[in-house]
């Protein structure tokens, strides 16, 4: 088979599967030095599903996202500077720091937010799709959620919208196969969740979630069949944690033989091999990606240490006063 | 006659149509706000050829096609998490919900989602969605179709709270409340969707939130009500007239924003205080507008502040149950009397 990608699409996926897997790892030592406070849910090992679903979207697009969303924040292209002032909790986030880590939102870009509650963008990302029909648009929204968030009655009820209406939605089960510490084997009798859509009249596939060009494939012929008018579309993408829930959960119920399976599948080590592979990149280059991200992701600390605090007074002057 | 405006042709018209219903009220103002843009549309249960179970959108469909009057399925979480999707996304939804029951199914998106984007976002984003619906006992509907809810919506930041007791209040609120950027909880009352009154006949007739009302004027006491119990605490009003008392009936209209100045003025000028909530007794919105009246008028009180309100219980079907467990004339007549200390006339 051709390899169908350049050099500068494949240099473009790693860039970014390399920038999460650097803001993550840095977020972590960050929050263990307690400059991060609340809760920080890391997506590490699933990098790969935001990068190859966000590359095959466009700019008129929306997504909605989750409490672990800061690889579809920067997959759909957000600054570092200010997603790290916003965990951190500076007047300079996106958020002016009344977000944190679970509500980092970047309306500019279609990014209408992670959410703090587990299903609950789905509805939103529906509503969405329909707005930009009536207004003429030709957005599509893809709908982050998980094998934890299909277990919430909002997904059969968005999915089932979705459908009757013929809506440009493509929802992606990132299915990391533990809902907080719940095995979706003991969540559901039908661990494919995929199964779903097809109940609703829909088209849905499984896909190997750590495959970035796997997911990309998929998304870009799902976002050209919404544009077409053939949506809603599902993909179950699966994919493992590297590590529990949060960043103080050890994720003691998660068996060694597998997660050391899925290290040998990591969503970066693959990216790499793509970008060498068929890419055509030297060790050195790769290296100098990894050298340039590690640089931003610096740089990105620094300017949120830097960056003034927020205060209460901003805060209620913004919104109009005590509520 | 060419040369006439159409809208004075359209004022002539309504001075001459007298009373109009509060749905007919409510119709109207949908109509006219979607008339006016084209981003407003309705979303809800049964709302388009049925026109709703209360006529409310009756009509909508066949002059703003199925595309702007959308019949959802019984879905209520995912319809108005629908709705706030396209609110965030530049449209104006009109969301139905045909009990306040249930919107027990709704409230992650009311509560999580619609009242926090905007401060989750840093002042990023807006979901100017208006929620209507109607709440209230007085048909034997029974546990799951007759509370009062709006407490539970009073007490969250980030939402408005907008309860109309006349048809002219209806329509110019809820126009006002089509044009907010904020979510607005608009709650209709069941019992008064027949009722009739005077809407004004000018274009664009609205009525800012945060504004309330003086329905009745009087130098003895002061009633707060609001919704269907502006009409009973009138009418406990009238006939206490007769007893040589005359009672001021202040309607908030919109609980959220509160027209506190409204309220402390009445209070300051007749010292006593009797509010009127048809909602169960216990964590009401009445009990926080007597924190705010001993606060703000302490000096003025002649007495202590009565609260009128449901007992704390579920509606029974029952209907002389049901009226038991809801404030009637006769309860707000008793109440009066006491705090002007004349339960010697009973």
């Amino acid at each position: 088979m051709a390899n169908p990608y350049s050099k500068a699409f494949l240099t473009g996926l790693y860039r970014q599967l390399w920038t999460i897997r650097a803001f993550e790892t840095r977020c972590i030592q960050l929050y263990r030095q307690g400059l991060i406070r609340g809760y920080l849910h890391p997506y590490l090992g699933q990098e790969a599903i935001a990068v190859g679903v966000c590359a095959a979207l466009g700019p008129q697009d929306y997504l909605t996202s989750t409490h672990r969303g800061h690889g579809h924040c920067i997959a759909r292209g957000a600054d570092l500077r200010r997603m790290t002032a916003e965990i951190t909790g500076k007047q300079a986030g996106y958020c002016q720091g009344r977000g944190g880590s679970m509500h980092i939102a970047d309306m500019s870009q279609g990014n209408l937010g992670a959410n703090g509650i587990v299903g609950g963008g789905t509805a939103i990302g529906v509503g969405a799709a329909l707005s930009a029909r009536m207004q003429g648009k030709d957005s599509v929204c893809a709908v982050f959620t998980s094998d934890g968030g299909v277990m919430n009655g909002t997904f059969g009820e968005s999915l089932n919208l979705a459908a009757a209406w013929d809506l440009p939605v493509l929802f992606v089960i990132e299915n990391n196969q533990y809902a907080v510490s719940l095995p979706v084997r003991e969540a559901t009798r039908e661990p494919e969740l995929y199964k779903r859509a097809a109940g609703y009249g829909v088209e849905g596939r499984r896909i190997n979630g750590n495959h970035v060009l796997e997911v990309y494939e998929t998304a870009a012929e799902y976002v050209r069949r919404c544009r077409a008018g053939e949506g809603p579309f599902v993909i179950e993408a699966l994919t493992y944690r590297h590590a529990g829930h949060h960043v103080n959960d050890p994720g003691t119920y998660m068996p060694e033989d597998q997660k050391e399976h899925y290290r040998k599948m990591d969503p970066c080590l693959l990216g790499r091999q793509f970008l060498i592979e068929l890419g055509g990149a030297s060790c050195e280059e790769v290296a100098a990606i990894e050298a340039d991200v590690q640089q931003a992701m610096d740089d990105a600390v620094e300017f949120a240490r830097q960056s003034p605090e927020t205060t209460i007074e901003d805060f209620l002057e913004q919104i109009g006063g005590d509520q | 006659m060419s040369a006439t405006p159409p809208h004075d042709l359209r004022a002539r018209h309504s001075s001459h149509r007298g009373r109009v219903q509060y749905r007919t009220a409510l119709n109207e103002a949908l109509a006219e706000e979607m008339r006016r843009d084209p981003k407003v549309f309705v979303l809800g249960e049964g709302i388009g050829e049925r026109g709703g179970s209360y006529k409310v959108t009756q009509g909508l469909r066949a002059e703003f096609g199925a595309g702007r009057v959308i019949d959802t399925p019984l879905a209520e979480a995912s319809f108005t998490g629908v709705g706030i999707g396209a609110a965030l996304t530049g449209m104006r939804p009109v969301v139905e919900i045909l009990f306040i029951d249930f919107t027990m199914l709704v409230m992650d998106q009311i509560v999580n989602q619609a009242a926090k984007v905007r401060f989750m976002t840093g002042n990023q984003a807006r979901v100017p969605l208006v929620l209507r619906t109607q709440g209230g006992a007085g048909n034997g509907l029974a546990a799951q179709h007759s509370q009062s809810l709006e407490a539970l919506f009073y007490h969250i930041p980030g939402l408005k709270v907008v309860m109309p007791s006349t048809p002219a209040d209806a329509k110019g609120l809820l126009k006002a409340s089509i044009r907010d950027d904020s979510p607005v909880i608009f709650i209709e009352h069941k019992l008064l969707y027949l009722t009739e009154g005077p809407v004004p006949a000018v274009e664009d007739y609205m009525i800012p939130l945060g504004k309330g009302d003086i329905k009745r004027t009087g130098r003895d006491v002061t009633l707060i009500a609001w919704s269907n119990m502006v009409p009973r605490s009138l009418a406990a009003a009238d006939k206490l007239a007769a007893e040589g008392i005359e009672a001021e009936v202040v309607d908030p209209r919109t609980l959220v924003p509160l027209d506190e100045e409204l309220i402390l003025a009445s209070v300051r000028k007749t010292e006593h205080v009797v509010i009127v909530q048809e909602a169960v007794r216990r964590g009401g919105v009445a009990s926080d507008l007597a924190s705010i009246i001993q606060a703000k008028a302490f000096d003025y009180l002649d007495g202590p502040i009565e609260i009128v309100a449901g007992l704390n219980t579920p509606i029974p079907f029952n209907l002389a149950l049901e009226s038991a467990c809801v404030p009637q004339e006769a309860d707000i007549i008793r109440a009066v009397r006491r705090v002007l200390g004349r339960n010697a006339c009973l």
